[in-house]
């Protein structure tokens, strides 16, 4: 029996548009994108030119700051001109589909030295799955974490389970864990967080397993560092998603890049279904005639942390999910669908609205609207109600507005990452940009150090 | 609604804006038009949906909760007039002159809203215009709150002064909306206290009382006097001395201030303060939706009737052998418990410390209404006196926190 941990903070948004079933392998598509945005503060360097073919597993850019981080394609084709935004930051990187083979290195095993590892995740394009904390950055090459953190529980609003995402991939799963074991040395395993009554891993020993109950955040790997060993100030913990674990197992084993995805399509705007992709996917591939794109928000990842990818945008490098609601552009009349309207299409961390009278089980089409306008602080205690954290959310959050690095360490911004504030973010009345608030704190943080 | 949105949109609008005529009033525009349509603005970024609460509904709500108080004060208004020109008798007050209770009841009570309203959006108006930002709701809920506790007879032109005081140097001096560190509505009525002292005191609970008295035309023994009033002539004198004593009648089961009369409210006060019941379904209402911090409101509570156990063990006036439970609903008590110490701004922001906030602000409620006979309402010194507490209180409870931290710290340094 794992340890268990439940969480009693926190809110379970239920949407419409859940995904179940059989999982559906998606078809090729014809091109593969990276948005280096995906990554916070990297600075890609290009290492092919447009034009220039490239196998699967060839590099197409590395980080600036450390030339050693490869980020490489994941099919074969052309490269293309990167895609820019302003100041001619890219935001894009894309290769079109055609020509064949791929670019192989010798398979490691597990067994192996941690600086094989190692040296392999950085030159094959694994390291980028890494992400640490502090800060939410992705680690340095040289870095070694006190403990690494997967999360088999996303408990975010309409996310796929662990066993919908795992398949039939549980080998490489377990593989990639004792990577991981290997690359920490000293005999430490992996802190693996899974769902209380998941049975999905009851044969996994090559981590050590905590199960967690209670409403979303309670699948937040940061809710999990902060419940079974919590971060100190000079620590370092890196977290991995749950797929590229095995994607990690898979191609070190086989001396190849491996960037399988199982991507749950979702929201009420879609056909919601489960579909076996590769990192990187145009998000119109993944849309093609399974959501009505009429005033449809397309968000890669959930509806709380995800980022729009409408148009021309691919599938984010740590997503696992794509949620399509409708935009709210409509303005509200006050008396029907407003602020003094009943509200039965509402719902509301408070119950200010008479829909929490309703049973558990009713789901919601809630749209992109703002529901009001950006105010003053004014509700105290909202916060807390949904932030799992021994930390004062309202207190950090002044402490980064005010720019005081020193009472922004003491109250515990080395612990979060902008995700665990995406529940604040939601409820808040003010309508306040949290998230944003605290990347911008653990940005002071980073230039501080640096 | 289409309809009538593009007409303001493509019609009122333009006049707002730009080189409009009306550009300098576009606060008031942006204000009334936001009241009539929430904004079809979407999310840009960090989460996509948002809970569907706003400041508006949330303020609606408090408004909503404080109807049950405002409509009995109404009626007890026209109550306390009629029982002083003895026109009805207290066997019973329930069903005589319903509506004309009602009438007395509104014609004071209509004027001090208007008042209260238009002094102070007047200057909320101005000073949003001045600094061109949004107009928060803040006020809707502080504008309500101060005809609420006013004293019946006061006149108007103070209620105008005392908001138009607690607007500007107790909010926006401070910022305005959610940086004032006092109560808005409690400093309004502190502010009348002080200023006017001679014209808040005497017989202004009960409408008209004063006239009546010099017309000759008051009832037998009615003396316009609040319970606090009353019982501060207690101070001072022998526990079971005469005036003590004839105090003490009216507290006693079938006297005016009886228990459960204290508890109804059919009682003289400021104009919604009096009914205890009529607080508490307030009180329903907002812990219900979860708007009113449960933890301020039961810890206020048990603060006062803690403070009032203490005083029935000592005993040495008349005033401190009142029950506890008598104690807390007279006054202003549960009204301040239930819409004044929950104010989330002013209080503390904390959980633990808001249950300390709200159990020192009952506390001392009761214990300031009891020392200082001078000034009979300890409600209002206190809560204003935990306002300013609250930064300190939430301090070392954050310091408690912060050291916890450094523990862990500690411990896996020693570990390490």
């Amino acid at each position: 029996m794992p340890a268990s941990v439940k969480i009693r903070k926190g809110l379970d948004i239920r949407l419409k548009g859940g995904a179940h079933g059989d999982t559906h392998a998606l078809s090729a598509a014809d091109r593969f994108s990276i948005h280096p945005t995906d990554f916070h503060g990297l600075v890609p360097r290009m290492a092919v030119k447009a034009g220039t073919e490239v196998k699967a597993g060839d590099v197409l850019f590395t980080d600036k700051k450390n030339p050693s981080i490869q980020f490489v394609s994941a099919i074969s084709g052309t490269a293309q001109e990167p895609v820019r935004g302003e100041k001619r930051r890219i935001l894009r990187v894309d290769v079109v589909a055609g020509g064949a083979g791929e670019a192989t290195f010798p398979g490691l095993q597990a067994s192996g030295s941690a600086e094989d590892v190692r040296s392999a995740m950085l030159a094959h394009g694994f390291w980028p799955m890494l992400r640490q904390r502090p800060f939410d950055v992705m680690p340095a090459p040289d870095s070694q974490p006190r403990d690494i953190f997967v999360s088999a529980h996303d408990s975010a609003p309409l996310a796929p389970s662990a066993a919908q995402v795992l398949g039939d991939r549980m080998e490489a799963f377990r593989q990639g864990l004792a990577f991981l074991n290997t690359l920490m040395g000293g005999g430490k395993k992996v802190q693996l967080g899974i769902e209380a009554g998941d049975d999905t891993f009851s044969g996994v020993t090559e981590a050590d397993i905590t199960a967690f109950s209670g409403p979303h955040p309670a699948g937040n790997v940061g809710v999990q560092i902060h419940e079974v060993a919590p971060m100190n100030k000079g620590e370092v913990v890196w977290t991995i998603g749950l797929q590229d674990v095995a994607n990690l197992g898979e191609g070190l084993t086989a001396g190849r890049f491996v960037g399988k995805r199982t991507v749950a399509l979702t929201g009420s705007r879609s056909q919601p279904a489960l579909l076996s992709t590769t990192i990187g996917t145009p998000m119109a591939h993944i849309a093609k005639d399974r959501v009505s794109m009429e005033d449809t928000r397309v968000i890669s990842g959930n509806v709380l942390t995800g980022t729009e990818r409408g148009d021309d945008g691919a599938l984010g490098f740590f997503d696992q999910q794509v949620t399509c609601i409708p935009e709210g552009h409509e303005p509200l009349f006050f008396l029907t669908k407003g602020w003094l309207g009943p509200g039965f299409d509402k719902f509301s961390a408070s119950r200010a609205f008479p829909t929490w009278l309703m049973p558990k089980g009713k789901e919601y089409d809630l749209n992109t609207n703002n529901n009001g306008e950006e105010r003053a602080f004014v509700v105290s205690g909202q916060y807390d109600a949904v932030f799992p954290f021994d930390i004062y959310p309202v207190q950090l959050i002044k402490s980064i507005m005010v720019g005081d690095i020193d009472r922004m360490e003491k109250l515990g911004i080395y612990e979060v990452a902008p995700e665990d504030f995406a529940l604040c973010e939601y409820v808040c009345t003010s309508k306040l940009a949290v998230q944003d608030i605290v990347r911008k704190g653990l940005d002071q943080m980073i230039e501080e150090f640096a | 609604m289409k309809a009538l949105h593009k007409l303001i949109e493509e019609r009122v609008k333009p006049n707002f804006t730009g080189d409009g005529k009306l550009k300098r009033f576009w606060v008031v525009f942006d204000a009334l038009e936001t009241f009539l349509f929430t904004p079809g603005h979407t999310t840009k970024k960090g989460v996509h949906i948002r809970d569907g609460i706003d400041l508006k509904r949330t303020m609606f709500l408090v408004i909503v909760a404080m109807v049950p108080a405002l409509l009995f004060g109404t009626w007890n208004i026209g109550h306390q007039y009629y029982l002083s020109l003895g026109d009805i008798t207290t066997a019973d007050p329930w069903n005589a002159m319903l509506l004309d209770k009602l009438i007395v009841g509104a014609i004071k009570v209509v004027p001090l809203i208007v008042v209260s309203y238009a002094t102070g959006l007047g200057i909320e108006f101005i000073i949003a215009g001045m600094n061109g930002h949004a107009i928060n709701e803040g006020f809707l809920v502080s504008g309500m709150l101060i005809p609420l506790i006013m004293p019946v007879d006061v006149p108007l032109w103070m209620v105008a002064v005392a908001t138009a005081f607690a607007v500007l140097i107790a909010k926006e001096v401070f910022g305005g909306t959610g940086m004032n560190i006092l109560n808005v509505a409690l400093t309004a009525r502190a502010f009348l206290f002080f200023a006017y002292p001679k014209q808040m005191s005497g017989e202004i609970w009960i409408h008209n009382v004063m006239a009546a008295k010099t017309g000759g035309v008051l009832a037998d023994g009615y003396t316009g006097a609040t319970a606090l009033g009353h019982l501060a002539n207690t101070v001072g004198q022998p526990v079971n001395g005469e005036v003590s004593n004839g105090v003490m009648s009216m507290f006693a089961d079938g006297g005016m201030f009886s228990l459960m009369n204290c508890f109804i409210g059919t009682i003289p006060g400021s104009v919604a303060e009096t009914s205890a019941l009529a607080a508490l379904i307030g009180a329903a209402i907002l812990i219900w939706t979860g708007i009113g911090s449960w933890r301020i409101i039961s810890s206020f509570i048990v603060g006062g009737l803690v403070m009032g156990v203490i005083f029935n063990a000592l005993g040495l006036n008349a005033y401190m052998t009142i029950g506890p439970v008598h104690q807390i609903v007279m006054g202003g008590f549960m009204f301040g418990a239930v819409f004044m110490a929950t104010d989330p701004v002013s209080a503390a922001q904390t959980n633990t410390g808001k249950w300390i906030y709200g159990f020192l602000g009952g506390f001392f409620s009761i214990m300031i209404r009891v020392f200082n006979p001078a000034y009979p309402e300890g409600v209002m010194m206190a809560i204003l006196f935990m306002n300013v507490m609250a930064p300190t209180i939430d301090h070392y409870v954050v310091e408690a926190n912060i050291r916890r931290r450094e523990k862990r710290l500690d411990a896996s340094a020693a570990v390490a």
